[in-house]
């Protein structure tokens, strides 16, 4: 047992940095960059921890993990039962420890963080996870009576897995149905393996299927079945976590040019399909010597340094607005600046040069002042006439979001969207205007983050949970 | 994993793959396509429908060794199973009461043609078939094609068999011979269907061609399916793969499809110089033109 700190002592304590990669030599692999910290590590950074009894790292969580709660098991050294407190609320601790934008929610409105820096506590609940996956002390949670109610998840990304995985332990019969031949969408073809390793996810849903969750791969709804179909087959009732959907090109000249990939098509390839791993996979890739990614978010920020991972001499980033205004967290924009990756801000494509066989040879941009805030409050980007130019490029990403894939909502009546085609839906349960159906991230807010997807499942499952046993079971 | 139920040659590089898929195949309509993969490191590839028989709960799909992965497909005994095959996928083909219709397939085509062909028939309409090849050794379907259709035109580029000359040359003499056709359904090698397309908006015939562009998920996620349809650009995967002939850029459907032809050849050479790997005599014999 640790002895006590005064909470200035602990203050003292430098917050925790996780070991990396060298950059000159993760710039070159595929191997994850941060690299955990070692567990004398987080005993430390556990100590810096106040626990304060106003917890407003709870509330900036959107799964209100009990954090207080875990960082004390870790000075206990059960590591494993902290691991299992983040699990009571969290069913993908290892994922989002790595992915999600703690900077934004919890570490923002630690106590500690205000004279300090706050407590690293997504390195600390990714250290939790591993050790508990690691070592193999992954237990199933509890699992209730069967209540004999059966569900149907309609994707396997971050809020549908969420959504099985509450229900299951609820004592539900949960079937989750994906398009793609592996669960866990976007963590599965769109977040690289540098980011998040493939076998995490794997884990996380063998985890799921121990618990009983049924998966159903290649099963498009929508096609094969309408959700309609899926209550005349006995389901009580429907969670739809479909995803972003459909990529946004910028639908200006030689767009469709060889060489010329949406994010998703590149990451999908390389991750998915594994085009990454070489020739061990049949799926190719264009590997491009000047590889520029058009958009500002953490997707661009995958694809920018894939293309460096797949060889680029040149790797840059295009954006429009300046840096102060990118979606991407200020961590994944560091990692891409420290491997390499050329910034060109306040710059716009115009048109797209092909060569005679089609392929792309150039892009012409223009460059772009920041003018008057527009409706988003960000400063609206203006081109500046006559600073054109013209940047060689032989592989284009575009990265500048998703419309919403209407694949679902054209086949199911009384489902109401808004004008993006977005599932709209009362907030407070996650319910759409069809009874007993439920949806939750990228279909109903547009392309957002893991954890908010996580949450909105988290909300969901509560939802129809009450609504399952209230109005269904009786 | 779906069973494979057969799996056996038409001609040296045509087979034809039955795939035991009962819930795909209720839901399946003529047009639409399935994504199959052979196996757990194989890539994702679109394949038309080219035969459903719901009572068994059976997938036809007939395909040409083009390269690693249609050659991967020969390998597969019956009893033995693929990865996945997902679908159905995309909009099915317009059916309704054209009056006289005409299906036209050429080369692999004359496979998808033939569902299409039977649900235009079923609604009433007068359909012709014209389904056309290199040779008479690459031919099929005709006795299927011969069960529906009220005519059946048969033609060879080489004239081995039936009309010597195209498809779309076929199409011109019936359309002049006074036959007043009102809807046309062309599928095959795409400078048959720009061919074909172009003859018809001369005669100012209405013209399906079904697009075969390189995709992967197959649901609108990828965007890698762009094809570009009277200016604008659609994804085929959600939208197609049927489009009106006469707006298609067939040009860029070309310059697309060709994205990987120098990894696709050099696969196929690896897999072709791989004596472990079950491929028949004929199919082991592969060339790529010139």
């Amino acid at each position: 047992m640790i002895k006590k700190l005064k909470p200035k002592e602990r203050m003292k304590i430098p917050r925790a940095i996780m070991p990396e990669q060298d950059p000159q030599v993760r710039n070159r692999n595929f191997d994850e960059v941060p690299c955990g910290l070692t567990e004398e590590q987080a005993l430390t950074e556990a100590m810096r921890c106040l626990d304060c009894p106003k917890q407003p790292c709870v509330a900036g969580c959107p799964v209100e993990v009990d954090i207080p709660g875990f960082i004390n098991l870790i000075l206990e050294k059960d590591f494993a039962g902290a691991a299992r407190r983040i699990k009571a609320t969290n069913s993908l601790p290892a994922i989002c420890g790595r992915v999600c934008p703690q900077e934004e929610q919890c570490e923002q409105v630690c106590i500690v963080g205000k004279k300090h820096k706050p407590v690293a506590i997504g390195h600390l609940e990714r250290f939790v996870a591993d050790y508990e996956r690691d070592n193999d002390l992954v237990q199933l949670p509890e699992i209730a009576p069967p209540t004999g109610l059966k569900v149907a998840i309609v994707g396997s990304g971050p809020s549908g897995l969420t959504v099985a995985g509450d229900l299951v332990k609820l004592g539900h019969d949960v079937t989750i149905f994906e398009a793609l031949h592996k669960p866990g969408g976007v963590l599965v073809y769109g977040i690289p393996e540098f980011r998040l390793p493939k076998a995490i996810v794997q884990a996380e849903c063998d985890v799921l299927a121990q618990m009983g969750v049924k998966f159903q791969n290649s099963t498009v709804i929508g096609k094969l079945d309408t959700v309609d179909e899926l209550f005349e087959q006995g389901f009580d009732a429907v969670f739809i976590g479909t995803g972003a959907g459909l990529p946004n090109f910028m639908g200006i000249e030689g767009e469709n040019l060889i060489g010329i990939y949406s994010a998703n098509e590149y990451l999908t390839r390389s991750n998915l399909m594994g085009a990454f791993k070489g020739e061990e996979t049949d799926t190719p890739i264009i590997h491009g010597n000047n590889v520029a990614v058009l958009g500002g978010g953490n997707t661009a920020m995958d694809s920018v340094r894939t293309g460096l991972r797949l060889g680029a001499e040149n790797a840059y980033i295009v954006y429009r607005r300046s840096e102060v205004e990118m979606p991407a967290r200020i961590e994944e924009i560091h990692h891409a600046k420290a491997e390499g990756i050329q910034f060109h801000l306040l710059t716009n494509p115009i048109r797209f040069i092909g060569d005679e066989n089609g392929k792309v040879k150039a892009m012409e941009l223009i460059k772009m002042e920041l003018g008057e805030p527009d409706a988003s409050g960000r400063r609206r980007p203006v081109p500046i006439e006559g600073s054109n130019y013209i940047m060689e490029v032989d592989l284009v990403v575009v990265a500048i979001g998703n419309s919403s894939n209407p694949l679902v909502q054209a086949t199911t009546p009384g489902l109401d969207t808004n004008k993006w085609g977005n599932i709209t839906v009362n907030e407070e349960t996650m319910e759409t205007s069809r009874k007993g159906v439920y949806a939750g991230g990228d279909i109903v807010t547009g392309g957002a983050t893991v954890i908010l997807a996580a949450g909105a499942g988290k909300v969901a499952a509560r939802a129809m949970h009450k609504y399952l046993m209230e109005e269904i079971k009786k | 994993m779906p069973k494979v139920i057969e799996n056996q040659p038409l001609s040296d590089m045509i087979w034809k793959m039955k795939v035991e898929v009962p819930r795909l195949v209720t839901k399946a309509k003529a047009g639409q396509f399935v994504i199959i993969r052979v196996n757990e490191t194989g890539e994702r590839v679109p394949m038309s429908i080219a035969g459903l028989d719901r009572d068994a709960g059976l997938l036809t799909v007939i395909y040409q060794v083009v390269g690693k992965t249609s050659a991967l497909m020969t390998t597969i005994e019956a009893g033995g199973e693929i990865s996945d095959c997902v679908g159905p996928l995309g909009l099915p083909t317009h059916v309704k009461k054209w009056g006289t219709a005409c299906v036209v397939g050429g080369g692999i085509g004359i496979a998808p043609i033939y569902p299409i062909s039977q649900a235009w028939k079923e609604v009433g309409n007068k359909v012709h078939a014209i389904i056309g090849s290199r040779n008479k050794d690459l031919l099929f379907y005709e006795e299927e094609h011969r069960a529906v259709a009220d005519e059946l035109h048969i033609c060879t580029d080489d004239g081995s068999y039936g009309h010597h000359g195209f498809v779309s040359d076929v199409l011109k003499n019936l359309i002049d011979s006074g036959e007043k056709i009102d809807m046309v359904m062309a599928i095959g090698p795409v400078p048959m269907m720009r061919v074909v397309a172009n003859l018809t908006k001369e005669y100012d015939v209405p013209t399906w061609v079904s697009l075969n562009p390189l995709m992967i998920d197959g649901t609108g996620m990828c965007g890698g399916c762009r094809v570009s349809v009277g200016g604008e650009t659609k994804f085929a995967c959600v939208e197609g793969p049927d489009f009106d002939g006469h707006k298609v850029d067939f040009d860029l459907l070309v310059s697309r499809l060709s994205a990987y032809r120098d990894q696709e050849r050099t696969a196929m050479k690896k897999l072709l110089e791989n004596p472990k790997c079950q491929l028949t005599k004929a199919v082991r014999a592969f060339k790529y033109p010139n």
